[in-house]
């Protein structure tokens, strides 16, 4: 069970060093990371099936390429280069945020 | 510096009278002995300037995100995709487009799960993870040595291409002699850059593969046809209802079905005709082709006739979906574990840079891995005679070999295009064997000598076997790449992912998210893992090269062979089942500075708790 025992040294009334804060961190954070991996890993998956299941439809032919080749081979790099953008973009806007919530002082109208 | 240069050149040239140089075009020779002299000459240019062993073990940490993204992209582009990926796609088709692909998204995993938390925790290599993550010098030890067991094995296809490059520049020289020439230089290299001189001779080196591949490819496409017409041939030269997929590639009379007249390409070029030891074309365009059916066939074929089609209807498939899907697990996830890559992410200034840097990283090596199949694709309808090469003769030097059909063979275009993709492939083996190199060697220096073997050695004792070091390794990393000439590059490199994707990724991943995992939790799911995984790589390499003989075992366990070939679909939820299992057994132990450790890991470095973090542990360690 995760219930560590608080360490000494930390004062009582510290948000950055609260059970909670800690908590919203790590589930804000692991949020963004799995909904982006998500999205990933669903085209990942599915396009096997697709091969599968749909074989006649993943051979048709697209300026000479059949589609599954169009797909793996040159389309799923900007793909995903668009999730890690935004990953990215996210991350640091979530990180700058979570320093706002325990540094007040910094931008009074966050909290 | 010219004593170098000219030690370079007298290196090479020295081997190439016994290889009997009458065919070695000077083009291919120059291009070739200019990367190497370059590269040599920059390491040895920055070792003057980097002088503590911060320098040598990263770089002193200051490294922007442009030269680190193109460092590590330099890295990571190693002989398998610069020539393994080219040779696999013309060899067995489709389904090798999972390799390039998963090469490169596998960086996204690194980046939305292990590159922020594990930069913001700040420590050198992931030893130091383990050890600073678990208070535990005892799990630094298990820690390294998969280093090494990773760095081995992704060694291995490095040597396999410089052994087949030097073949073809030197025709007549035999495979080892490559592997231990140019293993020789590297490791020298290293020995005397450190890994300061490795961060801008990578960042080089990038760029030369970069414009090694694609000028080629353009050049190429221009005189024969686009990627799409290329492939377009594909369709029409064997009519599909002739094709049954489940006779083997052997018995499809390929070489006799005369050229497409419909291509749109010079007629008398294109295409050529294919050699009987090719995959027809029906089974190389499509999914779950050659690559992924081969256990299913050789199965097939050790059955009684009658039984072979019912068998291949049943098997076939489901068991090449499986193979696909092990595959990407090993290769998405092995990104993420490899060792010589997570060692950079500590070059970074901040976590915020260190995210920056792989969106580069992801971009640039993306852009990338769109051009070796293309080669691949060129190299079956224009260079055939491959398919019936074998070992260092065969379609794995694709890449080198077919830019000289242009003009038949003989004109200069040919073999200047030729000799760029010879530096190519030199800057590959070379940069990613020196930063596996470093790597190892770093392990071995920073941790087996400073940590474990003499924790009170000098800086000065440090250097000295941090040059000890990459020397033994570097010898060991030949001995085992000249045994290798059979298998083909991009398969072995295959296995070191699914070896660091059933070990340091379940690690990390688990470590950074998981607050309850223990020390003893951690070490048994790696080790099981890992272990496993190391287990049936031995066994397929040591099967494959001919020294134990499991042909007939192999024919009659399809499934076995397919889960050995491919372990990670097992080995990995095998060593996050034993890190959760094992945690909990033991929640005992869970470090009692846990939360503090979370927050170092997660929390913005803005709040400046990595500080306070290390005084605290440093008060707590003087009680």
């Amino acid at each position: 069970m995760p219930s560590p025992t608080p360490p000494d040294s930390q004062k009582p009334n510290d948000p950055i060093h609260s059970e909670a804060f800690l908590h919203t961190l790590m589930r804000r954070q692991l949020g963004l990371s799995v909904s982006c991996a998500l999205t990933f890993i669903v085209a990942l998956v599915a396009l096997p099936l697709l091969n599968y299941y749909a074989p006649e439809l993943m051979a048709k032919r697209v300026a000479g390429f059949t589609l599954t080749w169009l797909v793996l081979g040159v389309l799923f790099f900007p793909f995903v280069w668009a999730i890690s953008f935004l990953f990215i973009r996210r991350s640091i806007a979530l990180e700058e945020d979570e320093v706002k919530s325990v540094q007040p002082g910094t931008n009074p109208k966050q909290r | 510096m010219s004593t170098l240069l000219f030690l370079a050149a007298e290196a090479t040239t020295a081997a190439a009278p016994a290889a009997k140089t009458a065919g070695v075009d000077p083009w291919i020779l120059g291009f070739s002995l200019i990367t190497v002299a370059v590269t040599i000459w920059m390491g040895f240019r920055s070792a003057r300037t980097s002088k503590t062993a911060s320098d040598f073990f990263v770089a002193g940490r200051s490294v922007s995100v442009g030269w680190n993204a193109s460092a590590i992209s330099g890295e990571y582009l190693s002989a398998a995709s610069f020539m393994g990926i080219a040779g696999m796609v013309m060899a067995n088709g489709y389904d090798v487009l999972w390799y390039p692909v998963c090469y490169a998204c596998g960086y996204l995993f690194l980046l939305l799960f292990i590159a922020g938390p594990l930069r913001r925790f700040g420590a050198y290599t992931i030893p130091d993870f383990a050890e600073g993550r678990y208070d535990s010098p005892l799990f630094r030890k298990i820690a390294v040595c998969f280093v090494l067991f990773i760095g081995f094995v992704y060694t291995l296809p490095q040597m396999k291409g410089a052994g087949t490059t030097l073949a073809y520049i030197f025709p007549g020289m035999p495979y080892w002699g490559g592997v231990v020439l140019v293993g020789a230089v590297i490791t020298l290299n290293v020995a005397l850059g450190g890994m300061k001189g490795i961060t801008l001779v990578q960042a080089f080196q990038y760029w030369i593969k970069m414009f090694a591949i694609s000028l080629p490819v353009f050049v190429l496409m221009s005189v024969y046809g686009f990627y799409g017409t290329q492939l377009k041939v594909n369709e029409g030269r064997i009519p599909p209802s002739t094709v049954a997929p489940a006779a083997p590639a052997a018995s499809v009379p390929a070489a006799s079905v005369p050229a497409s007249p419909t291509a749109s390409q010079p007629a008398a070029e294109l295409p050529r005709p294919l050699v009987a030891k090719a995959p027809p074309d029906a089974t190389w365009i499509a999914p779950f082709g050659p690559l992924t059916t081969k256990a299913v066939k050789a199965a097939a074929a050790a059955l009684p006739a009658a039984e072979q089609k019912q068998f291949l209807a049943e098997h076939q498939k489901p068991y090449s979906l499986l193979y696909t899907y092990s595959l990407i697990i090993a290769l998405v996830c092995g990104t993420a574990g490899l060792p010589h890559i997570l060692v950079r992410f500590y070059t970074n200034p901040d976590g915020a840079a260190a995210k920056r840097t792989t969106m580069w990283v992801m971009i640039l090596i993306g852009v990338f891995y769109v051009f070796p199949p293309v080669f691949g694709v060129l190299g079956r309808n224009l260079m055939p005679d491959l398919y019936t090469g074998v070992g260092a003769k065969g379609t794995d030097k694709v890449v080198l070999e077919l830019p000289t059909v242009l003009g038949g063979g003989k004109s200069v275009l040919g073999s200047i295009l030729s000799g760029i993709t010879c530096a190519g492939a030199f800057a590959a083996f070379m940069s990613t064997f020196s930063g596996l190199l470093v790597s190892m060697t770093g392990a071995f220096a920073h941790d087996v000598y400073g940590r474990i073997l003499k924790p009170a050695a000098t800086q000065e004792e440090r250097l000295r076997m941090f040059k000890v070091g990459a020397v033994a390794i570097g010898a060991i990393a030949i001995l085992l790449g000249s045994q290798v000439e059979q298998l083909q590059i991009n398969f072995m490199v295959n296995q070191a992912f699914a070896i660091a994707a059933s070990s340091y990724f379940p690690l990390l991943f688990m470590s950074v998210w998981w607050r309850g995992m223990t020390m003893k939790g951690a070490a048994a799911g790696m080790i099981g893992g890992g272990v496993c995984a190391l287990v049936c790589t031995g066994t397929i390499i040591l099967g494959d090269i001919g020294k134990l003989n499991l042909a007939d075992f192999w024919a009659h366990h399809p499934l076995a062979r397919i889960l050995i070939e491919q372990p990670a679909i097992w080995t990995m939820p095998l060593a996050i089942f034993l890190m959760i299992v094992v945690s909990k057994a033991t929640a005992k132990d869970i470090p009692s500075d846990i939360r503090m450790k979370m927050l170092v890991l997660h929390a913005p470095e803005q709040l400046g708790l990595k500080q306070e973090y290390i005084q605290e542990h440093q008060a707590g360690l003087g009680h």
